[in-house]
Parts: structure tokens; C-alpha cells; sequence
């Protein structure tokens, strides 16, 4: 069934349809709509869930493990300040192995104060174990959400969704419903080997010596890696109950190209835009989206720019005394492996809007230099 | 390969990775964990005071404190002193003494 929806409706109908059974959340903009509309959606009875509110998203984010350690599908959604209030939590919920979906609108880091686009809130959380998506459209949320569940039961890693403030979450689309029945056979319900119960009483979070520790670390970095696969059949298999398919990485007019943008949310579909006109002005160019970045597909990317002259990233985020991240991640990618010039630009932080002609700025510019460059402000008022 | 860490005297040999659960909860229960070697107070019931309420079982973080013939007995396997059942009791029916003594 098509609706026109916000993107912040997409994550809430996509958890409804994942059928959760526990929301713990705390409000935050621009990401309240999603759970507002969840506990709508809860208090009509259209969904069976425990809707629980709490007083900070670090308790927010300890619901959520409580209530997935006892074997219930567990969902929250939160932006910026909140995510990282959550920081502590989120490492506990990924060496837990607790198959934990959340939803995350990227909002710029304060201050100064801004509830705009920026993806510094989830990139800072990249190390806690969770895998990251970064979704482009409305159909994408609701899709990844479903996607998202299938995958972090099998491979016991939480999973976050992050998406453009505004740009995607306020922003209407038409987004295609799948039926009930179809997802319920996608999506059947978590039965962990390991729970929290009374029956069976096991220590959970006990001390563990260095002995076992090391180990742990190493079984997540396995399920990483096994992730990588399980994306991709998860994805091929949403391909065939919707037609749509969803893969770690999304190249486009890449198979030709002599350089190819990289990039990633709501710049990507952009771009693609862009590349269309650049095309059309007889430049070869590509662009390849990067939808997960963790586990990081660093095989898929090196086959799709392996050919290529150059590549030019964009990063709508900085770790401050360096350089954009999807743009570190990438060169070390090549590093070792394929010897292409990177020039790496930074752009649209605090939601600053990145235009077409941006796009076609930016990749003219890679167009006529050659020698890599880490850093390049797009658009800075000097 | 899913193994059962179980709750009673047979653990599982761990060898390394493979042998292991995805996380640390699942190692075991606490009954594999004999945390009485942590303690340096041991705390003494005074039955004369004791009125039965049981709070102390129900405070004690390990399974130290068991329940035999009515009354609240401690295991000194896995007492670790932590002195919760002492502050909690409201008859003050539990004293210490240094370990070792
Ligand atoms: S808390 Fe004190 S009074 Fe109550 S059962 Fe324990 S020792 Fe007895
Ligand atoms: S001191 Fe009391 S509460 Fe603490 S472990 Fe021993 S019996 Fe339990």
C-alpha cells in the first residue's frame, strides 16, 4: 500500500511492521515524530508493544537492553545530544550482542545550537559495535528497519539507522507499505539461544577477566565480518517479497566512469542528479553511495573504484584536526590495495544545504586537479 | 554452535573462541562463581535476634545467603562481604569480624 509519509512516519510504520514488542525512548528533535507517532500507534492497539518513557536516552538506551537480554524485539530513536548521552549504553548493548534496532535523525553536535543535518552525532558512536546504515529516502527508513531487525538477530550486533535531519525527516515522500503477512515470513520472531530468564538463570554483564575478554572482542569482530554477507542476503531476499534491493554499498553510472564521487545520505541522491548533468556534459563521472559503513565494505568498494583516475568524497561531518571520516575510511580502504588520488571535500555541516550546482562544483574542481587533497571546504565564508 | 553454560558443577571446558558464547552474559550463572575468596569481613548471624523476615536473602547480591529449615544460613563459598544483608537488616540480628582472625 503507498502512503505519503514523512521520513520520521517511515521509521515509525517500519517498527510497526517489525512488530516490537518494547519502546523505550525520550524525545529529541528532530527525531520526536517517530516515536510520537509509535506511542499513537501503540495506544490505538496497532501494535502489541511495551511503550515505556523514561528520563534521559541513557536510560532509554538501558530499557532497550533490559528488554532485548529477556529475548523481546527492542526499538528507540533519538538525534544528536541524545545519542551521545546514550554513548556508555550503546558499547553495552554491542559486546551484549543484543540485536537492538534504532533509529537515529543526524543532527548537528551543539553548540553552537542547531537541530540541522550533520552526521557527527553517529559517527562518534562508530566504535561501540554497532553496525551503521545511512539511508537516503523515506521507502529506504522504513525498508532498512525491517532489513535491520533480519540482521542483527542472525549476527547478534545492534544495528543503527541514521538519516538527514529535515532533508529526510520532515520531509514527505511516497513510501510503499509492504503487507503484514509478507514481512511477518521476512521477519519472524527473535528466539535468542542466550536470555534473560528466570527458568534458566544465567549472570549477565559478570566480571570477566582477561582471559575471556580479549575473545569476546575477537567473536564480534567474526560477526562483523559475517555481517557483510548476511546484509546482502537479507537485502536479496527484501528484493523479493518488495522489488526493492538493498546492498552495503550503491553505485551509480560507476561501470564506466573515469572518477566517481563518494558519498553517502541525502547527498547521495543528490548526486546522482548531478552526475546525470555531468554526464550529459560528456564528463565521465560515477557516483557510489555508501549505505553501511560498518562493517565497512571495503571488497565491494575496491571492486566498483578499482579502475578509476580519481575519486572525489563528500562528508557532511569532520573529526576535528583531521579530515571528513567516509573519507578517511576510504583511503585506508585503498591504502595497500589500489593506488587512486583522493580529494576529499567537506560539505552542508549544521544542515547547510548542498545544492546540484555544489555537486557539479565540486566534482568539476576534482575534474581539473590532479593531486589529492584531504581536506577542501565547500563553500566556507572566509 | 550453540553450547549450554549450565548453572550446575559441570562447566564447560573453554579452550578459546569457539567454545564461547557471543557474550559475556552468557558465560554461566553465578553459581560457577565462588566469591567467597573476595571477602575480608564475615558477616555472623544472631539467631537469638533474627525474626525471619528474610530481607538479607533477598539484599544478598550472590547466592550466599540460602534458606535452611526457616532460617537464613550464609554460604561462606560465596559470601564476598559486601556487609548489604548486615546494613539492610532491621533487627541488626548481623555482626561481623575481620577475616582471618
Ligand atoms: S534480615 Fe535480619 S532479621 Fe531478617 S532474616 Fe535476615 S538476619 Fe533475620
Ligand atoms: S555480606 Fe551478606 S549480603 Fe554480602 S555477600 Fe555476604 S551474605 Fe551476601
Amino acid at each position: 500500500m503507498k502512503k505519503t509519509m514523512m521520513g520520521n512516519y517511515a521509521a515509525s510504520w517500519g517498527a510497526q511492521l517489525a512488530r516490537v514488542q518494547v519502546i523505550a525512548a525520550y524525545p529529541i528533535t528532530p527525531q520526536t515524530l517517530i516515536v510520537e507517532k509509535l506511542s499513537d500507534i501503540v495506544a490505538d492497539g496497532d501494535l502489541d508493544a511495551k511503550f515505556i518513557k523514561v528520563e534521559s536516552e541513557h536510560s532509554a538506551m538501558a530499557a532497550c537492553i533490559g528488554a532485548s537480554a529477556t529475548g523481546a524485539r527492542a526499538y528507540t530513536a533519538t538525534s544528536a545530544q541524545g545519542l551521545a548521552l546514550m554513548h556508555e549504553m550503546l558499547h553495552w548493548a554491542g559486546l551484549a550482542r543484543l540485536p537492538i534496532v534504532m533509529t537515529n535523525v543526524n543532527r548537528a553536535m551543539a553548540p553552537g545550537w542547531s537541530i540541522w543535518a550533520d552526521q557527527n552525532d553517529s559517527l562518534s558512536q562508530r566504535d561501540t559495535g554497532w553496525m551503521q546504515i545511512y539511508a537516503s529516502s523515506a521507502q529506504e527508513i522504513l525498508d532498512s528497519t525491517l532489513i535491520a531487525y533480519k540482521v542483527s538477530e542472525k549476527v547478534l550486533l545492534p544495528t543503527l539507522i541514521s538519516f538527514d535531519a529535515f532533508f529526510l525527516s520532515h520531509t514527505m515522500e511516497v513510501v510503499d507499505m509492504p503487507d503484514i503477512e509478507l514481512v511477518d515470513k521476512y521477519l519472524p520472531p527473535y528466539k535468542p539461544d542466550y536470555k534473560m530468564d528466570v527458568n534458566d538463570p544465567r549472570s549477565f554483564g559478570a566480571l570477566t577477566d582477561e582471559q575471556y575478554y580479549y575473545e569476546f572482542r575477537y567473536k564480534m569482530q567474526e560477526a562483523m565480518d559475517e555481517a557483510v554477507d548476511i546484509i546482502k542476503e537479507a537485502g536479496k531476499e527484501y528484493e523479493k517479497i518488495t522489488g526493492r534491493l538493498y546492498d552495503l554499498i550503491h553505485p551509480y553510472r560507476c561501470e564506466d566512469a573515469d572518477m566517481i564521487l563518494v558519498t553517502s545520505g541525502t547527498i547521495a541522491d543528490t548526486t546522482n542528479v548531478a552526475v546525470d548533468e555531468l554526464r550529459a556534459e560528456g564528463k565521465k563521472v560515477g557516483n557510489l553511495r555508501i549505505r553501511v559503513i560498518r562493517p565497512y565494505p571495503k571488497k565491494e568498494i575496491l571492486e566498483v573504484v578499482k579502475g578509476v583516475k580519481k575519486l572525489a568524497v563528500i562528508d557532511r561531518n569532520i573529526s576535528p584536526g583531521y579530515s571528513g571520516i567516509f573519507s578517511q575510511e576510504l583511503k585506508s580502504a585503498l591504502y595497500n590495495e589500489v593506488d587512486i588520488p583522493v580529494r576529499s571535500y567537506i560539505a552542508g555541516l549544521g544542515g547547510r544545504d548542498v545544492k546540484i550546482e555544489d555537486i557539479k562544483d565540486m566534482a568539476n574542481d576534482a575534474l581539473k586537479n590532479d593531486a589529492p587533497n584531504d581536506l577542501i571546504w565547500k563553500g566556507v565564508k572566509l | 554452535m550453540v553450547i549450554k553454560f549450565q548453572k550446575n558443577d559441570k562447566p564447560v571446558i573453554i579452550t578459546g573462541a569457539k567454545d564461547m558464547p557471543p557474550m559475556g552474559a552468557a558465560l554461566g550463572s553465578m553459581l560457577q562463581n565462588k566469591t567467597g575468596s573476595w571477602r575480608n569481613v564475615r558477616p555472623i548471624i544472631d539467631y537469638d535476634k533474627c525474626i525471619k523476615c528474610f530481607i538479607c536473602w533477598k539484599v544478598c547480591p550472590e547466592p550466599a545467603i540460602k534458606i535452611v529449615d526457616e532460617l537464613p544460613v550464609i554460604d561462606y563459598d560465596y559470601c564476598k562481604g559486601c556487609l548489604m544483608c548486615a546494613e539492610e537488616c532491621p533487627k541488626d540480628a548481623i555482626d561481623f569480624e575481620k577475616e582471618g582472625k
